[in-house]
């Protein structure tokens, strides 16, 4: 079995859920390994060997982080030309797809981002993709090269399969041009204490009908232990941080179970989450788009609805 | 300041989008298109700067002919001159080809020496956000991507980029390539005067043969990914909706348990 190489996900050495979501899946490819760029290799080390990584490729140059995604691609193509892997998998987040897309040009390899779902098939991995806002389902494969895919987070539930995850060290001299974009500052987000957007079990978003008033949607998203998401039209209102958009131009979340709160549905807010398991709202207007999707709707003002269902689930909850 | 915008034409998202049934690729043909809106913050953002510098802006697209219609708009809103690549060859191009044949025209329409290349964050329909990242690696351009604020000085242009956790400044000097998001600016709607200066503006038409890059690098028969399903989701079955008469909180919390999330 050939070798399948995943970018390790990780913030200041701190592994995300990915990484183990895009290990799981290369075990149906072929034998993992793991590609860790940056610090924190040596405790990542116990993850990765625990969920299926062989090997653990190590770049720990500071250079790496500190200069926009061309140093990682740079890595990644130092380490396929040596094991020639059958697939390359990397998160879809905004750089990992920056960090794909330079790589299949480096490489002449073809490349898939976005994916839900990959599995093994004749002729290589198949990936699954939901485009136009999740009105198709595509099933695509690379036809030339490495099958480097970008896939989402949530794609699959993880599961450990513990492997040797020796580390080898990578020697590669980044090239000027991938030093040319240099990082020059870095402001931590504030941390709101609840879950990361994009892997959270349950998002729950409020749009341009909470008024401003976000306290109900953070009250019904804490009862639940859930991510808060927003609607452009809350986003640009200055209502919500732009970091919690959902939607094409926000975040792309699919998480178990979506609550939208006094948001219409548009196109590209469903774009975001349609995907998404089991989808609630509330809404005023009962002709409200953002009803042909859900598994339950009220139709209702949201400041009596969301407190008394925050009420309720917290009684059940005991 | 000379600027390069590359500009892609779209199927309306408000349509009814879909496949051609024969190949597999996005029908271009049976659904209006227009300008992908996420690129109008592109030609906005590269208006603002060449009208503070004194410079040329030049819009670049490669696509049928319907997307002459999304250089007439750049030109409308402002823009100097078009350059509309088209090709039957070009028909089911991956991004990778797509990156290619851009790069070349980027090339022949600056003389070889590029300032400042501006694209949007992504286009609304493939909304794969990675032409951008191929186009710098091809013109061997520094990568300055996803600019929610941009600021152009001493030949250096310095952007905010906002990812998960943190907020990050990118600088770097020019020439270099820029991809900018929706936070960015407010793109201009065509003015009357706009409208009709347009009509006057230069555009160029270049085939695959003008840039020098043979038919069998692009296209649907050489691109490095195939589709080989494409399903239409079954709509959603349509749920319970229920009136909030004083329970609809209640009412929901019940249909939470019964899903087993609480
Ligand atoms: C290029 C482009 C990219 C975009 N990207 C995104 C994106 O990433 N994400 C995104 O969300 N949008 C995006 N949009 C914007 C999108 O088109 C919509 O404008 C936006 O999603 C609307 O937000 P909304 O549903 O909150 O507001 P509205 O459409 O105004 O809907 C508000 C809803 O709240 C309901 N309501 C009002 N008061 C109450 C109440 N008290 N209780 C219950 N319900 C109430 C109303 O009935 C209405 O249905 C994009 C647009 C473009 C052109
Ligand atoms: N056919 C095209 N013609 C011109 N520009 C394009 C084309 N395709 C993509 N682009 C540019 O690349 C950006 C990102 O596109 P994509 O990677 O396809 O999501 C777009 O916003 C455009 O600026």
């Amino acid at each position: 079995m050939g070798e399948v190489l995943i970018l390790v996900d990780h913030v200041d050495g701190k592994l995300r859920k990915t990484t183990a979501e895009l290990l799981t899946i290369a075990r149906r490819l072929g034998e993992p390994s793991a590609v860790h760029i940056g610090p924190g290799a040596e405790t990542a080390q116990v993850t990765l060997a625990k969920y299926g990584a062989s090997k653990v490729y190590v770049f720990d140059d500071e250079a790496a982080l500190k200069n926009l995604v061309a140093p990682q691609a740079e890595v990644l193509a130092a380490v396929a030309a040596k094991t020639s892997p059958v697939a390359v998998l990397i998160p879809s987040n905004t750089a990992g797809k920056e960090i794909a897309a330079r790589l299949a040009v480096k490489t002449e390899s073809g490349l898939i981002t976005d994916a839900v779902d990959v599995q093994a098939g004749e002729g290589g991995p198949v990936a699954n993709q939901s485009v136009f806002a999740g009105s198709y389902t595509v099933k695509s494969q690379v036809t030339k090269g490495a099958a480097i895919i970008a896939v989402k987070p949530n794609s699959t539930a993880i599961e450990a399969a513990p492997a040797a995850g020796a580390v080898e060290k990578v020697e590669v001299t980044l090239s000027d041009l991938a030093t040319a974009a240099p990082i020059t500052d870095r402001q931590p987000k504030a941390k709101s204490g609840r879950p990361e957007l994009t892997e959270a079990q349950i998002v729950v978003s409020g749009g341009r009908g909470t008024g401003g008033d976000f306290s109900p949607v953070e009250a019904f998203a804490d009862s639940l232990g859930a991510a808060v998401g927003a609607s452009r039209a809350a986003v640009d209102a200055g209502w919500y941080p732009h970091s919690n958009q959902v939607g094409q131009t926000g975040k792309q979340v699919s998480p178990q179970l979506y609550v939208a709160a006094g948001i219409s549905g548009a196109i590209q807010h469903r774009a975001g989450m349609q995907t998404s398991k089991t989808i609630i709202a509330i809404n005023k207007d009962e002709e409200a788009p953002i009803f042909e999707l859900v598994d339950f709707g009220v139709v209702g003002d949201l400041f009596n609805v969301l407190p008394q269902a925050t009420d309720e689930v917290k009684k059940r909850k005991g | 300041m000379n600027i390069v915008v590359c500009v892609k034409h779209v199927p309306d998202a408000q349509a009814d989008r879909g496949f051609n049934e024969s190949d597999n690729t996005v029908d271009r043909a049976g659904v209006d298109g227009l300008l992908s809106e996420l690129d109008e913050y592109a030609v906005e953002e590269a208006l603002k700067l060449a009208e503070a510098s004194g410079g040329e802006v030049t819009v670049v697209t490669i696509g049928p002919d319907q997307a002459a219609d999304a250089v007439k708009k750049a030109l409308q809103m402002g823009a100097d001159k078009g350059v509309h690549v088209n090709d039957e060859a070009i028909h089911g191009s991956d991004a990778p080809a797509t990156s290619l044949i851009l790069a070349e025209a980027i090339k022949k329409a600056t003389d070889g020496n590029p300032e400042l290349v501006i694209t949007g964050m992504a286009s609304t329909d493939g909304t794969m956000g990675v032409v951008p990242a191929m186009l710098a690696e091809r013109l061997g351009l520094p990568q300055v991507t996803y600019a929610s604020e941009l600021t152009l000085g001493d030949g250096k242009v310095t952007i905010r980029r906002d990812n998960d956790a943190n907020t990050e400044t990118i600088e770097a000097s020019l020439p270099a390539l820029v991809s900018v998001t929706d936070q960015i600016n407010e793109p201009r709607y065509p003015s009357f005067k706009g409208i009709m200066a347009a009509k006057k503006k230069p555009v160029e038409s270049w085939t695959l043969a003008d840039l020098g890059i043979d038919a069998g690098q692009v296209g649907l028969a050489n691109a490095w990914t195939k589709v080989v399903e494409i399903a239409k989701r079954p709509p959603r079955e349509q749920g319970e909706i229920v009136k909030d008469e004083g329970d609809g909180g209640t009412k929901l919390a019940e249909f939470l348990a019964a899903r087993k999330f609480l």
